[in-house]
Parts: C-alpha cells; sequence; structure tokens
C-alpha cells in the first residue's frame, strides 16, 4: 500500500493533467467523465427546455394555433423523453455522483474507470438517436409510449426514439454497477457504512434501482420494436394480446424511476443543509433508512398510474395502499430536514438558498402525489394538469432545484474558482418565483378539469395557461442566469482553496480544483459524517 | 505477467480488492440479467394463462428431441467450463485451454441446432410477421407463443454467441499463460457468465418445449 | 376550493369534493405548519443571531418515532376513506341502464338500447343511474366528464364500464383524457342531462330501428343464423337463453355468458370453444365493427327470456 502512494507523482490539479482533446475523450478520471457528462447534459436540458417554451407558447391561446396538433404532440414527447431520459435521470448521479461519490469514501477512482467512460459513450449514441429522431421529424408517442399506439398506429420514429432510450438505458446500468461496486470496495480505511454521507446512501440506493429496473424498460423497448417491425406481438389486441401489460412493464420501471430522480436530489440537500446550517444532520439512521425503504418500496406501487386503465379493482387497492405507506419515508427526510435547522448557524448563500427551495416543493410536489395516491380522487385528476403539476414540482422545482444546488455547492472545488453569490442568490429566488408561477396554476387547471397533452383546450382555462406561460418565461431567464455568472467565474473568479465553505466530508480535504488521483494519501476516517462542532 | 499485483489496476489498493470489486460487479451485471429475462417469463406466464391452449399446441409445434439435446450441450459445456477454472486454479494450463475450447464448441453447435430449428419452423410456416401460414382452431393466439419463442430463444441465442466469444479469448489468454493459480478473476468471471446463460436456458427448456406434452 | 371546481352534476361529485377538501385541508395545515417552522428557524437560527444552541446535536428517538408514526396513521385513515368511495365509484347498482360506447380516433359513438345514435354527444335522463359500456375500435381513448367525477379508459379488445347518476340538468363537456394520436385535444363533446320527461320525448324523437332489432338485422347479414340458425345443418350451439347463462366449455372450465364472452366468441372464438361443439366458427375480427359487436350482443340478450343485467367481472 505504501509503495502506492510513494510513486503517485506531485500533485497536479486534474484539469492541467493533459489539455488535449484525446486526453479529455480518452480519459479514465471519473471527474473529467463527469464534466464531459454534465456538458452533454446541460445541452440536452436546454432542449428539453426549447421544446417547454414551444408548448408554453402554444397554450396562451385556446386554440391550437402556433403549433399544429400534430408538432404538439411532438413537442410534449420530445420534452418528456429528453428530460427523464437524457436530462434528470443522469443529472445528478453522472455529474455529481461521478465526480464526488469516490472522494466522498476517499477512494482515488471508481472501480470499473473503462466501463464509466463507456457509459458516457453509450449515452453519447442514445443521444445521437434521439437528435436524429428530432430531425427526422420527431416522434408522437408521448413519453410513456402506451400500445397499441406506438405499435401500431404512430407514424412517428418510434423505432428511432425507442432505440435511443435503450441504448442510454444501458449507460444508465453501467452507471449503477460502478457505483455499487465502488461503495462496497473502495471505501476508505475507518469509513464504515453508518459514517457514510447520505449523499453517498443515496446514490448506492439510486444505483441499486438503476440496476434492477433498467432492464424491464430495455426489454419492454424491444418488445415495442419487434412488435413495430413484424406487425405482431404481445401486445396486440388483435391476437388477443394485452395492451395492459405493457402499462405493468412500463411502470414496473417508470416508477422506480422516478425515484431515480428524486433520491439523488434528496442527498444533494442532506449535504447543503447541514453545510449551510453548519451541524449534523437531524436522525442520521432515520435518514438512511428512508432512504433504503424508498427504493425498496418504490418496487411495489407502479400500478398506481394505471388506477383507471382497466387494471383488477383488487390489485389497485393494493398499490394505492403501498403508495400511501412510501410517503412516510419521504415524510421522515422532510421533518428530518427542518429540524437540521433547529439551532443551526445558517448561512443563506446560494446553495442553501436551493437546497430550502427543494424541501418546500418537494413537499408541495408529494403533498398532492398523495391526492393521486387515493383512488376515489385519482379517477378525476388522472390525465389532468394536476398530474403535471404534480411532477414539474417535483421534478423541477425538486430535481432540478437540488441539482443546481449541487452545482453551486461544490463549483468552487470541481473548478478552484468562486463565483458571485449575489447573482447566484437572485437567480435562485428568481426561479422559486418562477417556477411557482408556472405550474401552481396547473394545479388548479387539474382540478377544473383541463386534460393534459392538448393543444386545445376550452376557453374559461385561458387565464391560468396565460399566468403559467409568463411564469415559464421567468424560469427561463434564471435558468439562463447561471450559465452567465459561472461561465464568467472560470476565468474572473477568485480562487476558491480548498476548502470554501467550512465544510465536512472527505472531497473538502484535498486541493480544489483535486489532483488527478484525489487525494496525496489515502484519508483515514474516525468520525461519523458532519461532524460540525463550532455551532 | 501473471501475479496478481501485476494485474493490478491503479485505483485499487491491493488485489484482494481488486478481486472483491470485479465479483461483485460481474455479480451486479447477472442481477440484471435475471431481470432482462425475468420481463420476458412475466409475458410469457400473462399471455399463458390467457391462452392455455393455445400454448400447449404452439408448445407442440417445436422440437423436441433437438430442445432436448440442447439442452444436454449446454449442460455438458457448463460442466467443461467449470472444469477448466478448476484446472486453472490448480496450476494447468494446456488442459484448461482446450476445455474452453470445447465449451465454446459446445456453444456454437447449440447455436447451429438452432438455427437448424429456426429454419424448419419457417419451412412450417410458423414465424409470425415473416412467414405464418397456420390455419385451424389456434392459430391466432398461437402467434403470441410464437413472438414470444422467438424473442426468448432469440435473446438467449445472443447471449450463447457471445459467451462463445468471450470463450475463446479466455482459451487465448490461458494457453499464453496468461492466468496462473494465483490470478484468474477474468476466468472465472466468464465461467460465471456461461452458468447463467445454462440457468436461464433450464428455464427455457421447460418453458417452450415440455408445456403442450405434459397433458 | 368549491368555487373553483367543475360543476357538481351526479351523486357522487359532492362525496369525491368532500374528500378531496378535507385532505387538501390536512395537508394545507401541515405544509403551512412545516413553512413557519422552517421560516421560523432560518429567523431565530440565521448566523449571526445570538441565540442559544448549547445541545444542538441532539437527536430525540421519540420525536422520530412520533412523525414516523403518526402520519402513518393518517395515511391509513385517508386510505379507507378513499377506497370505500372508490368501491362505491367502481360498483354500479343492479338496476343501472346500460349505454353502449364506442370510441375511436378521435370520436365517440354512442348507441342507446332503444337504437338512438349520437356521436360527440351523450343524452342521459336525470336521477338515473347510467351504466356505460364502452370498447374501443383502435387505441386507447379515456371517457372523462369532469362533472361527473368520473372517467374510465376505453381499450380495444375488451370492454370496461363506468356509471354514474346524473343530478343537475345542463351540458356539461365529456373529454377524452388518454392520448389517442394526432387529434386527440378535438376528441370531445357533450353530456346533456335532462328531465326524465324530456329525455323520454328526445328518445321518441330519436328512435331509430332498436338496438336490438339491428343486431337481429346483423344476425342474418353477416351468416351467423346460418350455422345458429334453428334450420341449420351446420352443429352449432343455439344461443337463446345463451346471455347471463353459465356455459361449459371444450377444456373443462365454466363461464358466464356476458358481454365479454360473447364479444369474445365473436371476435377471437377460438379463446374459449363451447363444449360439445367443433371449433369452426370463424373469427369476425377485422371484419365487422365494434358497434355491430354491440348490436349482436343485444339482439342476443333480447332472446334472452328473463331481463338481467350483466355484471363483468372488472
Ligand atoms: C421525481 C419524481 C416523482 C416523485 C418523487 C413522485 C412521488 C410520488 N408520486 Fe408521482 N409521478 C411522477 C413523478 C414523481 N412522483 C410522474 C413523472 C408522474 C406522471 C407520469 C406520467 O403519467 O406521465 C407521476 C404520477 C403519479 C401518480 C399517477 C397519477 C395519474 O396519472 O393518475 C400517482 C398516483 O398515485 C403518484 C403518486 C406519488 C406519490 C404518492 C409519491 C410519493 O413518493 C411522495 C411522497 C412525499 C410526500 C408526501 C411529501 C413529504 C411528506 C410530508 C411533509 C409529510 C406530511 C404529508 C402528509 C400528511 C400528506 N404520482
Ligand atoms: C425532468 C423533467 C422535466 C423538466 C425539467 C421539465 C421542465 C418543464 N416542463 Fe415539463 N414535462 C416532463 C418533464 C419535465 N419538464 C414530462 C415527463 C412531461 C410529460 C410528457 C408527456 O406527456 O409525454 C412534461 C410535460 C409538460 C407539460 C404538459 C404538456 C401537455 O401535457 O400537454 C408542460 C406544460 O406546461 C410542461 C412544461 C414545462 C416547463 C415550462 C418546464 C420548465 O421548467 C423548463 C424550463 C427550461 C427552459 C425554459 C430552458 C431555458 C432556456 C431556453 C428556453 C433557451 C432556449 C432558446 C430559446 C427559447 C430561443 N411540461
Ligand atoms: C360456420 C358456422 C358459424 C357461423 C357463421 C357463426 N357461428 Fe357462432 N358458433 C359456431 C359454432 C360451431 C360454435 C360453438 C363452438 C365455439 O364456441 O366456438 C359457435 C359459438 C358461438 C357463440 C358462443 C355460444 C356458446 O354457447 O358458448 C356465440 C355467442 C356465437 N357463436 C355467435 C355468433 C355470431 C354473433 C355470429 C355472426 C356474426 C356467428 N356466431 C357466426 C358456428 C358459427
Ligand atoms: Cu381519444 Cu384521446
Ligand atoms: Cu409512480
Amino acid at each position: 500500500m505504501n509503495s502506492i502512494e510513494s510513486a503517485v507523482p506531485p500533485p497536479r490539479s486534474y484539469l492541467d493533467d493533459g489539455h488535449s482533446l484525446r486526453s479529455w475523450l480518452f480519459t479514465h478520471d471519473h471527474k473529467r467523465i463527469a464534466i464531459l457528462y454534465a456538458l452533454a447534459i446541460t445541452f440536452f436540458f436546454f432542449l428539453g427546455g426549447f421544446a417547454a417554451m414551444l408548448i408554453r407558447l402554444e397554450l396562451i391561446t385556446p386554440a391550437g394555433d402556433l403549433l399544429t396538433a400534430d408538432a404538439y404532440n411532438k413537442a410534449f414527447t420530445f420534452h418528456g423523453v429528453v428530460m427523464v431520459w437524457f436530462f434528470l435521470i443522469p443529472s445528478i448521479p453522472a455529474t455529481l455522483g461521478n465526480f464526488l461519490l469516490p472522494m466522498m469514501i476517499g477512494a482515488r477512482d471508481m472501480a470499473f474507470p473503462r466501463l464509466n467512460l463507456f457509459s458516457w459513450y453509450l449515452y453519447m449514441i442514445g443521444g445521437l438517436f434521439t437528435l436524429a429522431m428530432l430531425v427526422l421529424g420527431g416522434v408522437d408517442t408521448g413519453w410513456t409510449f402506451y400500445t397499441p399506439f406506438s405499435t401500431m398506429f404512430s407514424n412517428g420514429h418510434v423505432m428511432l426514439t425507442v432505440v435511443g432510450v435503450f441504448v442510454v438505458g444501458f449507460s444508465s446500468i453501467l452507471t449503477g454497477i460502478n457505483f455499487i461496486v465502488t461503495t462496497h470496495s473502495m471505501r476508505a480505511p475507518g469509513m464504515t457504512w453508518m459514517r457514510l454521507p447520505l449523499f453517498v446512501w443515496a446514490m448506492y440506493a439510486v444505483a441499486l434501482v438503476m440496476v434492477l429496473a433498467t432492464p424491464v424498460l430495455a426489454m419492454t423497448l424491444s418488445l415495442i420494436a419487434l412488435e413495430r417491425i413484424f406487425g405482431v406481438g404481445i401486445f396486440d389486441p388483435a391476437l388477443g394480446g394485452d395492451p395492459v401489460l405493457f402499462q405493468h412493464f412500463f411502470w414496473f420501471y417508470s416508477h422506480p424511476a422516478v425515484y431515480i430522480m428524486v433520491l439523488p436530489a434528496m442527498g444533494v440537500v442532506s449535504e447543503l443543509i447541514t453545510a449551510g446550517a453548519r451541524k449534523r444532520i437531524f436522525g442520521y439512521r432515520f435518514m438512511v433508512w428512508a432512504i433504503v425503504g424508498i427504493s425498496v418500496v418504490g418496487f411495489l406501487v407502479w400500478g398506481h398510474h394505471m388506477f383507471v386503465a382497466g387494471q383488477s379493482m383488487y390489485a389497485s387497492m393494493v398499490f394505492s395502499i403501498l403508495s400511501f405507506i412510501i410517503a412516510v419515508p419521504s415524510a421522515i427526510k422532510v421533518f428530518n430536514w427542518t429540524a437540521t435547522l433547529y439551532k443551526g448557524r445558517i448561512d443563506f448563500n446560494a446553495p442553501m438558498l436551493y437546497a430550502l427551495g427543494f424541501v418546500g416543493l418537494f413537499m408541495l410536489g408529494g403533498m398532492t402525489g398523495i391526492f393521486l395516491a387515493a383512488t376515489a380522487l385519482d379517477v378525476s385528476l388522472h390525465d389532468t394538469y394536476f398530474v403535471v403539476a404534480h411532477f414539474h414540482y417535483i421534478m423541477v422545482g425538486g430535481s432540478v432545484m437540488a441539482y443546481l444546488g449541487g452545482i453551486h455547492f461544490w463549483w468552487p472545488k470541481v473548478t478552484g474558482r468562486l463565483y458571485s453569490q449575489a447573482w447566484a442568490r437572485f437567480a435562485a429566488i428568481l426561479m422559486f418565483f418562477g417556477f411557482n408561477l408556472t405550474f401552481f396554476p396547473q394545479y388548479l387547471l387539474g382540478y377544473e378539469g383541463m386534460p393534459r397533452r392538448y393543444h386545445e383546450y376550452l376557453p374559461q382555462f385561458q387565464v391560468l395557461n396565460i399566468l403559467s406561460s409568463a411564469g415559464a418565461s421567468i424560469l427561463a431567464v434564471s435558468y439562463l442566469l447561471p450559465l452567465v455568472y459561472l461561465g464568467w467565474s472560470l476565468r474572473h473568479g477568485p480562487r476558491a482553496g480548498p476548502n470554501p465553505w467550512r465544510a465536512k466530508g472527505l472531497e473538502w480535504l484535498t486541493d480544489s480544483p483535486p489532483p488527478t488521483h484525489n487525494f496525496e494519501v489515502t484519508p483515514v476516517v474516525n468520525e461519523g459524517p458532519y461532524a460540525y462542532e463550532d455551532a | 505477467m501473471s501475479t496478481e499485483s501485476a494485474m493490478l489496476a491503479q485505483q485499487f489498493d491491493d488485489a484482494a480488492q481488486q478481486r472483491e470489486a470485479s465479483a461483485l460487479g460481474m455479480w451486479t451485471f447477472l442481477a440484471t440479467e435475471a431481470l432482462f429475462f425475468g420481463v420476458l417469463f412475466a409475458g410469457y406466464t400473462v399471455c399463458r394463462v390467457r391462452f392455455p391452449a393455445a400454448f400447449a399446441a404452439g408448445s407442440r409445434h417445436t422440437d423436441m428431441l433437438l430442445g432436448t439435446i440442447e439442452t444436454a450441450v449446454l449442460l455438458t459445456s457448463s460442466c467443461a467450463v467449470a472444469l477448466a477454472l478448476r484446472d486453472v486454479q490448480l496450476g494447468g494450463r494446456r488442459v484448461a485451454a482446450w476445455l474452453l475450447v470445447l465449451t465454446a464448441a459446445l456453444g456454437l453447435s447449440f447455436l447451429v441446432m438452432h438455427g437448424f430449428e429456426y429454419y424448419s419452423e419457417y419451412r412450417e410456416g410458423l414465424i409470425p410477421g415473416i412467414r405464418y401460414t397456420q390455419q385451424g382452431p389456434l392459430a391466432g393466439p398461437m402467434q403470441l407463443f410464437f413472438c414470444l419463442y422467438y424473442f426468448i430463444t432469440g435473446f438467449h441465442s445472443l447471449h450463447v454467441g457471445i459467451g462463445v466469444i468471450l470463450l475463446l479469448v479466455m482459451a487465448r489468454r490461458t494457453w499464453r499463460a496468461r492466468f496462473s493459480a494465483q490470478y484468474y478473476t477474468p476466468l472465472e468471471l466468464s465461467a460465471l457468465y456461461w452458468h447463467l446463460v445454462d440457468i436461464v436456458w433450464i428455464f427455457v427448456y421447460p418453458l417452450i418445449y415440455l408445456v403442450g406434452r405434459a397433458g | 376550493m368549491m368555487t373553483m371546481a367543475p360543476p357538481q352534476a351526479s351523486t357522487l361529485a359532492g362525496s369525491v369534493d368532500t374528500l378531496f377538501d378535507v385532505m387538501l385541508a390536512l395537508t394545507g395545515t401541515i405544509s403551512v405548519a412545516v413553512f413557519v417552522v422552517m421560516i421560523f428557524f432560518c429567523v431565530k437560527y440565521r448566523r449571526r443571531s445570538h441565540a442559544d444552541r448549547s445541545n444542538a446535536n441532539q437527536t430525540r428517538l421519540g420525536v422520530e418515532v412520533a412523525w414516523t408514526v403518526v402520519p402513518f396513521l393518517m395515511f391509513m385513515a385517508l386510505f379507507g376513506w378513499s377506497i370505500s368511495l372508490w368501491s362505491r365509484m367502481r360498483t354500479p347498482p343492479a338496476d343501472a341502464a346500460p349505454i353502449y360506447v364506442v370510441a375511436k380516433q378521435w370520436m365517440w359513438k354512442v348507441q342507446h338500447p332503444g337504437g338512438q345514435r349520437e356521436i360527440d354527444s351523450l343524452h342521459v335522463p336525470l336521477g338515473r343511474p347510467i351504466r356505460l359500456v364502452m370498447t374501443s375500435q383502435d387505441v386507447i381513448h379515456d371517457f372523462y366528464v369532469p362533472a361527473f367525477r368520473q372517467k374510465q379508459d376505453v381499450l380495444p379488445g375488451r370492454y370496461t364500464q363506468l356509471w354514474f347518476t346524473a343530478t343537475r340538468e345542463g351540458e356539461y363537456p365529456l373529454l377524452c383524457s388518454q392520448y389517442c394520436g394526432t387529434d386527440h385535444a378535438r376528441m370531445t363533446g357533450n353530456v346533456t342531462v335532462m328531465k326524465p320527461a324530456d329525455y323520454a320525448r328526445w328518445l321518441q324523437a330519436h328512435a331509430g330501428t332498436g338496438l336490438a332489432e339491428q343486431g337481429a338485422e346483423r344476425f342474418r347479414r353477416f351468416g351467423c343464423s346460418g350455422c345458429h340458425g334453428s334450420q341449420s345443418s351446420v352443429h352449432a350451439p343455439d344461443l337463446d337463453g345463451l346471455y347471463g347463462s353459465t356455459v361449459p366449455l371444450a377444456d373443462g372450465s365454466q363461464v358466464r355468458a356476458d358481454d365479454r364472452y360473447i364479444r369474445d366468441s365473436i371476435m377471437l372464438p377460438r379463446k374459449q370453444v363451447a363444449a360439445g361443439y367443433a371449433p369452426i366458427m370463424p373469427s369476425y375480427t377485422g371484419r365487422i365493427g365494434e358497434d355491430d359487436v354491440l348490436a349482436l350482443i343485444a339482439y342476443l340478450k333480447s332472446r334472452h327470456a328473463t331481463t338481467e343485467t350483466a355484471r363483468e367481472q372488472h
């Protein structure tokens, strides 16, 4: 062990370890791979956001005047597919997770660095298929690909989309395998399971869910592809096949997938709140068990998307009660974050603002999930804007906020530079207001009975739609702002030093930006996470 | 070359850690494989419950004899790869390499037999969407059986094909003394993969070939 | 929230809204409480404040357990309430009058038992339970009437049902709420609720050939009578009194002859073969439309001696 450590060359930051394009495209360094991911993901986020802008522009008036029906359908399908598979699912795990997981457990790299790079290439190949789909004319199935529409009726480029999602699914699986193995076998001496930061726990849980759920999606999509090619298949009602079977398979993946999207955010927020309040997390053990509980029970509730789809009444009862039960660990988390603030020494820096925004918006989104889990209410709320608002509250208000918060928090570590706190705070607050203006009216729309995936709607819904579109433009500005001031900081920001937030965690022990192999000396851990004692 | 520390990648502290990581990675991968096939088996079960008669009839169209031989071939090959691994663990080299070639050859013969099966089914007109000439009472839902049959066996054969290539690479490496009694992780993992391919087939065989013949 | 909600025009709407309002009050209270506590902490323990921070890092097990168990109990109560309401929403009363709905891209075709046909509109009487029996010609659609707080997917290849009792006269939007392709947003219509007397008049004015008579005509036209007729030389079951009876099948099991069974007998005759007959009946899939099937079912039903309502296993 010692002989290896002394072989490490004098520290040079991972950014300076080669400047050629080659040194990036063939890198095995988890930190560089994280940055490759971040660039690609940001691109897809704005692409998906562009589709969202088209949606919101169309919905300003009740008549379908800006986009044709077909173009609108393609817009929301593209928006959903890109935002889910090419932005939100990889967002935190592939960027922050890749960058931080090895550092947080005191390792030099992931367990399988080459596999890690390979999964980035898979992501890019999947992305190219999706872009090809867009360029060639798009697809109009909705991100849910319900049969028999997707197999027998749609004229869009279903095949390209399905292949794109299939490939990106493998990228997720490989990332998951890497995370699991790294967490199991690469921990530094003294880093026991109950000393892991919650972010690492979240990455570990998410990796398990990715590895166990994504294969189901891959196979289901293959079955769709086959059915389209040969014109027969097991979802085909004309043969006696069952279109509802498709929905079971799809949601068996896609419900756990929503926890793939929110668990990492929960992990990030646990780091930000403790650092912002300079306190230990309240109830560490409960937080850990909540993460584990969510990822396990998350596999058992998929049928709550099918209450009115014609599944048996008793199945719906079971799925309903389990959906209520899964809200309990989420409740624990919300309460514990709040309690962490108690007797803290709270610094309202930009990451903390994002984290507080997450807690509030996740709570509101999760609460409305409870309405949907109540079968009697879901009957009227299903497939209305209430559902659209529900998931945007969690995914945009929750996960995207947490992702941005995480970027702001670890930006000094990643780049070695500080950015303007004033601008960052302003963007966070603007985002909070823009977000609520965009999506709160959608709850009301759904409650009043406006179905989703409508490019034309009844005139009485116009006022709320205009509010929502106005909010979306504020939101767009608030997403563009960080590009500017973070970009600016790359050149002009002051040097950060190893630990600008005076935060705990192994990643803050090493230089900013870190050297290629993270630590000059493998750290030895002798206390739990978040050991803030100066409060 | 074959000592374990020479094969140590920079991110690991020691050989034990590397071994543990590789094995865990492989087991995780096998878990995803189980789910890949799990979906297909779930689909099969649902459709079969809906159309028991058609599924039994479809099953009667499959080639029981070839199916049984294929099963035997795969089981034998699994045994051969296990022996090869054992030989390496005991310090052997040549025998192990030949055993690996034998395993690959058995895998290949499995694929060839399956090719024959597909061909005769094509001639019988049993391939939905390509050539399906079945008439008679159960022709409609029987297509569901055949869709699943081709998908499951096709996907399994893909695995066999990948396994054959993997085994040949391992045979070459064994021959060149890249493994030793101290270091044989890649070989061990390949063998593990091959056992999975075999185990999946043990589920496929009764589902596809035997159901219709029981009663 | 009462003012924002769509009008309450069915017996269920009130109960649904009550549940909604109670949940809103409950979750609203909790959210406000969490926000208040959060803001309070944020102000009191801001960085520069001199608040007391002794023993800051204590975790109390009691607190943790309390806020695990209390939400759990609350959730179970809500679940119980919602499920009991829901099983009411999903079980039509025995005396509900059937109306048949066929969805296709992108319209709703409605057939009343008396032969009245409508497209993209549905006329129903006030105060009488109505049971819609629905199927789709192509992809999945969804029959949604916000004013009734009812919604149900409409699937190809099977029947689903939805019931309601209208309680208020007027016209209410009918929407398709399952994405079904290009003109999904235009697959809308109106439900008109009328006084029973007006409704009777409406039925009279629009009376066509009754659905059962249409079915009888089709029964001859499609050649069913060639095999199932009393003079037929083919060995095929007599369909008198079939509807609602229990049919022994060739594979030894038994099945109730409900709408779904008869539909499958016509469209997928090999799925379940009646005991004692050769499976020679041709499949009509692709040859006749779902509305034809509904007419045939109505006809077979009319050949049943006692009027019994069908209960599909949902
Ligand atoms: C990150 C994504 C994410 C997350 C985390 C969730 C979380 C939850 N979701 Fe959501 N959901 C989606 C994304 C997500 N969902 C998406 C994308 C869809 C639509 C897909 C489509 O059709 O396109 C959807 C749809 C959806 C439906 C189907 C609606 C329909 O189509 O008819 C349902 C129904 O049960 C549901 C329920 C829930 C529940 C119960 C939770 C719970 O996990 C939430 C738990 C959290 C809390 C409850 C908040 C904190 C708790 C407290 C502060 C305690 C106190 C609270 C109370 C006492 C109420 N969701
Ligand atoms: C992770 C996921 C994610 C994210 C981040 C978002 C972000 C947003 N979403 Fe999305 N949404 C989904 C996931 C997501 N959505 C899913 C899964 C669906 C369901 C799809 C389906 O039904 O199949 C959906 C559906 C959906 C609908 C319903 C469509 C319908 O049913 O008819 C609407 C409507 O308002 C909407 C709006 C928005 C808006 C305004 C944002 C905003 O937050 C976006 C803000 C970002 C930007 C605005 C980018 C800013 C930059 C620019 C705009 C510069 C580009 C250049 C120019 C404009 C010149 N979304
Ligand atoms: C070629 C002859 C033939 C024609 C034409 C035919 N049937 Fe049949 N039908 C049969 C036979 C034989 C059976 C019994 C075997 C079975 O269940 O498939 C049967 C069974 C049925 C059953 C199930 C009866 C039971 O006792 O379970 C129904 C319902 C039915 N037919 C309706 C129709 C209708 C409606 C049509 C026309 C649209 C039609 N049939 C046309 C021969 C025919
Ligand atoms: Cu029909 Cu949407
Ligand atoms: Cu869900």
